[in-house]
C-alpha cells in the first residue's frame, strides 16, 4: 500500500529558534498580545509503500533518524495520512 | 481571418499593424502558435522596438572591443590573452511583485548572459531602487530584494562587489532592481551564440520547462479567450530561482566550453526556447527543426506554445556537432543536470515547431524575422511644456540646518552588503562600501596573478536626470568613472540600463533620448564605448512614470598594482585637498539630495559640469592613486562636500577641521567632478604644483585629526554621532523583520 | 610534512578553487577530489571547503555526508589524517558525525560577510602549530548558519578536552560559547566557520590565514589508533 506520510521537524526543546523567536517579537507589535512559544521547523511530505501504517511510520522514522532531521538540534514528528 | 481571430493578436500584446507585418512576412495569416512567437520576440522587452532608434547613436567601437551590444554580454580584451564579459539587466517588474524570487531569477538571468559567453562569472553588482523607508510595503520590497540577491548570489558562487541603494518616492511601487555581472574568460574561448554546421543539434540544458513566466500568451491556453484573460489562475505563478541547479549548469556549461564541444551556445531569457532558438538560428545564418515534444516538462500536458514561450529559469541551449552528444550527455549527467537534444540546425533559415522530429509542422516561419524584422519605431518626443519655467526654479531655499541635515543625509550600507558574499575567489582588493571596487585580474587559465586589477562601478542619479536628463546622464558616467579612478583605473567600457517610464509618454521618449546623447558624449570624452545594455520601459505606478534613471556601470584597469590603493581611511594630521571642479558660491542645488530631500524642490538647473576638465581630473585621480602618492581619497557624490568628508571620517573614526565651506550651498551642492584627496603636509607644496601644471584645479581646504568633524561654522558633530547615524538607518529600518504592506 | 591536500568537491561547494590557490601559494599541492570518487588518492592532508554543498538543501551538510568520499574522509580522519572543514566544511563534518554539535541559523536571521576576529583558544590540532592561546587573528566570515549549538555535557567536554579551537571576540552569530571553531578529541579533526584561505594576502585585507593552512600542511599524520571517532555522545558513528 501506498502511505502519505507528514513530517514535521521541529527544533528541539531548549534549542534556540532565531526563527521563531523572532515572530515572537514581532507579533505584539502586530497587536497579537497573546502568542508565544513560536517555534518554526519544516513540513516534509512524502509517499511510502509499506504493508500497514505501523511499518509505513517504521520506515519514516528511520528516515528521520538517518537523514530527514539532525537529532542534535531537531525532532521530527511522524504522521502517516492516508493509507 | 476566422472572426473569433480577430483580436488574438491584440489579447497578445501586438498591435494591428504589427499583425499586417507578420502577414506579409509569412505570406499567410500565422496559427496562434506562431502569433504567440512573434508576440514574445516583438515585446518591447525582447525587441527594444522604442529604444533601439536612439540606441544606434551611442559609441559602441573601440579596438579593444572584442563584441559590442546584440549579442548576450558585452566583451573586452583586457590584455595577456584574457577577456573580460560584462552586461547588466534590470529585473524592476518582477521584483515589485515577488521580491526574493524577482532578485534571485534577475541575478540568475545575468550570470547566465556571461557564461554564455564561455566567462566564468567572477562578481556581481547590483544597483538597487525602492521606494521611501517609511513605506511598509517599500520597506517590505527593499528587504525581499536583498535577500534575494543574498541568497542566490552567495549560493550560486559570485561574489556581489559592489552596488547602490537608493530610496525615493519616485520608486513607490516601481522599485529598479538592476544586476550587473563580469566574468573572465580565455580569449580563444569566445563563444557567440550561433547555431550553424547543418546537421548540428541543438541541446536544452539545465531545468525542466514548466508554466512559468508565459506572461500575456497563457491566454491562449482556453479556447475563450475572452474569460481567460480574466481569468488569474491561468496566470502562472511567479518564477522560482534554484540557485543550485544554475550552479551545477553552469559548471557544467564551462566544462563543455572548456572541452571546445559546443559550437554555440545561448541562455534561455525572456521568450525561453523561442527566443534561444530563433536567435541562434538567424545569427549562424541558419534554420532549425525544433521538437517540442523533446522538451523535458515539469508539468503533465504543455501546450506547445507554452513549451515555446516559458520563461522558467536555469535553462541553456548549446549547439553540439553529433559526434560530441555522448560526451555532451556524460558532463551533463556528472553534473546532475537534464539534457534533452531539441533542434537540429537546417540551412534553409526556416524555423520548424514540430511534435516528434517526423512529426506533424505545428510552426514554421522564416527564424530571422522574429529577430531582425521586429518592428521598430520611432516614437513622438517632446520636453516637458513647463520646462523653462521648471528650470528657473530656485532648489536653494528651504529650512536649513546644516547639522541636522548632514545627520539625514548619511547612510551606511554595510547592513546590506554584509548579506552578500563579496570575497569570493580571493579577488576583492576593495569591496562594497567605496568608491569603487576593485579586483585582483587572474589569469583564467592558470589562476595566476597578472599584477593587474579591475575597477568597477554602477552609478545612476534620478535627480540628476530628472532636472536635466541630458547632462545628469553625463554627470552618471562621469561620476562612474570618478569611481573606479578614486581606485586607480582607467576606464575601458560602459554597459548601461535604462530604467525609463511609459514610452508612449513623449516627455518620456525626449527623457530616454537626451540621457542617450548625455552618455555618448560622456563616453566618448572618456573613451569608453558601451559594449552591451539592457532597457526596461514602463516603470509607472498609476500612470506616473518614475523618474528617468539611467544606470550605467564602467569597467577598466589598474595596471600594476602592488599595493591596496589608498581609500578613503585617514589618519590624522593629514592635508586635505579638494581636487577638480570648485564651484561658485552661488552655485545652483539642482538635482542635489538636500534639494529634493530636505529643501522640497526637485527641479531647477543643474549646476554647470565642465565635461572635459573632468576627463583630466579623473586621469590625474587614476595616476596619483596608481602612484601610492596620496594618503586617502575619496569622491564627492550625492550629498555633496560635508557627506563625503562625514564619510571619510566615519569610516576612519578621525575627525576634520574645514574652513572656508559654510552654508547648505558650500557643504551640500552636488557640482560634478570633484574628488578629496588627504596628504601629508610635506607633499602639499609640490602636490599643489603639479595639479596646477595638469590644469586640474586644487584647493586645500583643511586637515584631520581631533574627535570632531568640523565645518566651518556651520557644523560641529562627534564622529560618534556621526556614526550612529550613518549605521543605524538600514537595520532599524528594514533589520528588525518587515511586514508586507 | 604533509604536502598534497585534497580539498573535497560537492556539487554547490564554491571555495574549492580559493583553497586550492591558497595551499599552493604556501608551498602545498593541492588538488580537488570530487564528491562522487570513493578514493582520495594519495593525500596526506584534507580541506572540505566552504560553499553550498547540494545547495544546503534540507541542512547544511545533510546530504553532503552521503556522498560516496565521506566513507573514505571518515576513515582517513580515523586513522589521525589531518581533516580541515572550513565554514560548509565544518557542517559537513558534524553532519558526518566527525565533529559534534550543528551550525544553526545566524542570530540575526541574516546572511554575514565581514571581517572577524578571532581568538585562539587551543592550539593542540592541526591549525595550531606555532600559534599561542590567545593569539588574535583577523579572518573573514561568510555563512547564514554559523551559529553553533551543542549539549550542555558536550560544550563542558569540549572546553575539558581543550577542544574548543577559536572564539570570536565579538560574537557575530550567537554562537554558544562565541564557539568560532572545535576539533575532535585528537586534534586532527577542526571545523571553522572563518575562512583562513580568505586571509592570505595583505592585497584582501589580512594574511592571518596563511599560518593556519601552513600548521595544517606541516602537521605529521597523528598515529594510528583504534580509538572510536565519536569520542562524545552526539557524534555519531
Amino acid at each position: 500500500m501506498r502511505f502519505e506520510v507528514k513530517i514535521e521537524v521541529l527544533p528541539r526543546e531548549g534549542i534556540a529558534n532565531p526563527e521563531g523567536s523572532t515572530i515572537e517579537r514581532t507579533l505584539p507589535a502586530l497587536g497579537f498580545e497573546t502568542a508565544g512559544d513560536v517555534r518554526v521547523g519544516k513540513v516534509i511530505r512524502l509517499q511510502v509503500e509499506a504493508d500497514s501504517t505501523d511499518t509505513a511510520r517504521a520506515i519514516v522514522e528511520d528516515m528521520c533518524d538517518r537523514f530527514l532531521c539532525n537529532p542534535v538540534i531537531e525532532d521530527a514528528i511522524v504522521e502517516v495520512l492516508t493509507a | 481571418m476566422a472572426p473569433e481571430d480577430a483580436s488574438v493578436h491584440r489579447v497578445l500584446g501586438l498591435s494591428d499593424e504589427e499583425y499586417e507585418t507578420i502577414h506579409g512576412l509569412l505570406g499567410r495569416h500565422p496559427n496562434h502558435l506562431e502569433l504567440a512567437m512573434y508576440s514574445v520576440m516583438w515585446s518591447e522587452h525582447c525587441s527594444y522596438k522604442s529604444s533601439k532608434i536612439h540606441l544606434k547613436r551611442l559609441p559602441t567601437e573601440a579596438p579593444w572591443v572584442l563584441v559590442g551590444p546584440g549579442e548576450n554580454a558585452g566583451v573586452i580584451d583586457v590584455g595577456d590573452g584574457i577577456a573580460v564579459a560584462i552586461r547588466i539587466e534590470s529585473h524592476n517588474h518582477p521584483s515589485a511583485i515577488e521580491p526574493y524570487q524577482g532578485a534571485a531569477t534577475g541575478v540568475g538571468g545575468i550570470l547566465r548572459d556571461i557564461f554564455t559567453m564561455g566567462a566564468r562569472p567572477i562578481a556581481v553588482m547590483d544597483p538597487l531602487r525602492f521606494g521611501p523607508l517609511d513605506d511598509p510595503r517599500s520597506r517590505w520590497i527593499a528587504e525581499g530584494v536583498i535577500s534575494g540577491v543574498s541568497g542566490y548570489g552567495n549560493s550560486v558562487g559570485v561574489p556581489t562587489v559592489g552596488g547602490e541603494i537608493v530610496f525615493d518616492e519616485t520608486y513607490r511601487g516601481n522599485p529598479l532592481v538592476n544586476v550587473l555581472a563580469m566574468g573572465v574568460l580565455p580569449v580563444e574561448r569566445l563563444v557567440l551564440g550561433r547555431a550553424s554546421g547543418v546537421g548540428n543539434l541543438a541541446v536544452l540544458l539545465g531545468a525542466s520547462t514548466g508554466r512559468d513566466g508565459i506572461g500575456g500568451v497563457s491566454v491562449l491556453a482556453s479556447a475563450g479567450f475572452d474569460e481567460a484573460s480574466q481569468n488569474a489562475d491561468k496566470r502562472p505563478s511567479v518564477q522560482v530561482g534554484d540557485p543550485f541547479e544554475e550552479k551545477r549548469l553552469l559548471e557544467a556549461c564551462l566544462e563543455l566550453l572548456d572541452e571546445g564541444l559546443v559550437t554555440g551556445i545561448q541562455d534561455l531569457g525572456g521568450a525561453g526556447i523561442t527566443c534561444a532558438t530563433s536567435e541562434t538560428a538567424s545569427r549562424g545564418g541558419a534554420g532549425m527543426d525544433v521538437d517540442v515534444s523533446a522538451i523535458h516538462s515539469r508539468e503533465e500536458g504543455m501546450e506547445p506554445f507554452e513549451l515555446m514561450t516559458s520563461e522558467s529559469q536555469e535553462r541553456m541551449l548549446a549547439i553540439v556537432e553529433p559526434e560530441s552528444l555522448d560526451r555532451v550527455l556524460q558532463i551533463s549527467s556528472r553534473w546532475e543536470i537534464s539534457a534533452s537534444v531539441i533542434g537540429r540546425v537546417t540551412g534553409d533559415g526556416q524555423l520548424r515547431i514540430l511534435d516528434g522530429f517526423d512529426g506533424e509542422v505545428l510552426a514554421e516561419l522564416p527564424a530571422s524575422t522574429l529577430h531582425d524584422d521586429a518592428p521598430e519605431y520611432e516614437r513622438p518626443l517632446s520636453p516637458p511644456e513647463n520646462l523653462i519655467e521648471r528650470r528657473s526654479l530656485d532648489a536653494s531655499s528651504g529650512p536649513v540646518d546644516c547639522a541636522a541635515d548632514l545627520l539625514v543625509l548619511l547612510r551606511d550600507p554595510a547592513w546590506v552588503y554584509s548579506q552578500y558574499d563579496h570575497q569570493l575567489f580571493l579577488n576583492t582588493v576593495v569591496g562594497p562600501g567605496s568608491d569603487g571596487a576593485l579586483l585582483r585580474l587572474r589569469d583564467p587559465r592558470t589562476g595566476h596573478e597578472t599584477g593587474r586589477a579591475l575597477g568597477m562601478s554602477t552609478d545612476g542619479n534620478h535627480r540628476w536626470c530628472h532636472v536635466d536628463p541630458r547632462q545628469g546622464t553625463a554627470m552618471v558616467v562621469a561620476e562612474a568613472v570618478m569611481n573606479i579612478a578614486c581606485v586607480g583605473a582607467e576606464p575601458m567600457a560602459v554597459v548601461n540600463c535604462l530604467n525609463f517610464g511609459n514610452p508612449e509618454h513623449p516627455e518620456v521618449m525626449w527623457q530616454l533620448s537626451e540621457a542617450v546623447d548625455g552618455m555618448s558624449e560622456a563616453c566618448r570624452a572618456f573613451n569608453a564605448p558601451v559594449v552591451g545594455g539592457n532597457v526596461s520601459l514602463y516603470n509607472e505606478t498609476n500612470a506616473v512614470d518614475i523618474a528617468p534613471t539611467p544606470v550605467v556601470g564602467v569597467i577598466g584597469m589598474h595596471p600594476k598594482l602592488s599595493n591596496p590603493p589608498p581609500g578613503m581611511t585617514v589618519s590624522p594630521d593629514l592635508t586635505l585637498v579638494l581636487v577638480g571642479q570648485q564651484p561658485n558660491e552661488d552655485v545652483s542645488m539642482a538635482g542635489s539630495r538636500w534639494a529634493w530631500e530636505i529643501g522640497g524642490c526637485k527641479d531647477g538647473t543643474l549646476p554647470e559640469f565642465d565635461l572635459l576638465q573632468t576627463v583630466r581630473t579623473a586621469a590625474y585621480v587614476t595616476e596619483i592613486v596608481q602612484r601610492n602618492q596620496v594618503e586617502a581619497v575619496h569622491d564627492v557624490g550625492e550629498g555633496g562636500l560635508a557627506v563625503a568628508l562625514a564619510e571619510m571620517a566615519v569610516h576612519s573614526g578621525v575627525g576634520m577641521h574645514i574652513s572656508g565651506f559654510d552654508g547648505h550651498r558650500a557643504l551640500f551642492n552636488e557640482s560634478g567632478g570633484r574628488v578629496i584627496v588627504a596628504l601629508n603636509r610635506t607633499d602639499l607644496e609640490s602636490f599643489l604644483k603639479e595639479t596646477s601644471n595638469r590644469g586640474v584645479p586644487a584647493q586645500t581646504i583643511g586637515n584631520t585629526g581631533g574627535p570632531s568633524l568640523v565645518l566651518g561654522s556651520t557644523i560641529n558633530l562627534s564622529i560618534d554621532d556621526l556614526t550612529r547615524a550613518a549605521r543605524d538607518e538600514l537595520p532599524q529600518a528594514l533589520g528588525q523583520g518587515t511586514v508586507s504592506g | 610534512m604533509s604536502r598534497r591536500v585534497g580539498v573535497i568537491r560537492f556539487p554547490g561547494t564554491n571555495c574549492e578553487f580559493d583553497t586550492v590557490d591558497a595551499i599552493n601559494e604556501l608551498g602545498g599541492e593541492a588538488k580537488v577530489v570530487w564528491h562522487g570518487d570513493s578514493d582520495l588518492g594519495d593525500v596526506d592532508a584534507i580541506v572540505i571547503p566552504g560553499g553550498f554543498a547540494h545547495g544546503d538543501y534540507l541542512r547544511c551538510g545533510a546530504i553532503a555526508r552521503f556522498s560516496p568520499i565521506m566513507d573514505a574522509v571518515s576513515t582517513f580522519a580515523r586513522n589521525g589524517g589531518p581533516v580541515l572543514g572550513i565554514c560548509n566544511g565544518f557542517q559537513v563534518l558534524t553532519e558526518a558525525g566527525l565533529l559534534p554539535g550543528a551550525l544553526q541559523k545566524n542570530a540575526g536571521l541574516k546572511f554575514l560577510c565581514r571581517m572577524e576576529q578571532i581568538q585562539f583558544a587551543s592550539t593542540a590540532n592541526v591549525v595550531g602549530l606555532g600559534a599561542s592561546v590567545g593569539d588574535l587573528l583577523n579572518i573573514p566570515i561568510n555563512h547564514f548558519e554559523g551559529n553553533y549549538v551543542c549539549a550542555k555535557e558536550t560544550l563542558k567536554q569540549l572546553e575539558e578536552e581543550n577542544r574548543i579551537v577559536f572564539r570570536y571576540t565579538d560574537n557575530p552569530n550567537g554562537s554558544i560559547g562565541d564557539i568560532a571553531g572545535i576539533s575532535n578529541k585528537r586534534g586532527n579533526v577542526v571545523g571553522m566557520m572563518p575562512h583562513p584561505e580568505r586571509a592570505t594576502s595583505m592585497l584582501l585585507g589580512s594574511n592571518d590565514g596563511s599560518s593556519l593552512l601552513q600548521s595544517l600542511l606541516s602537521t605529521e599524520r597523528a598515529p594510528s589508533t583504534n580509538e572510536n571517532v565519536a569520542s562524545t555522545h552526539d557524534e555519531r558513528i
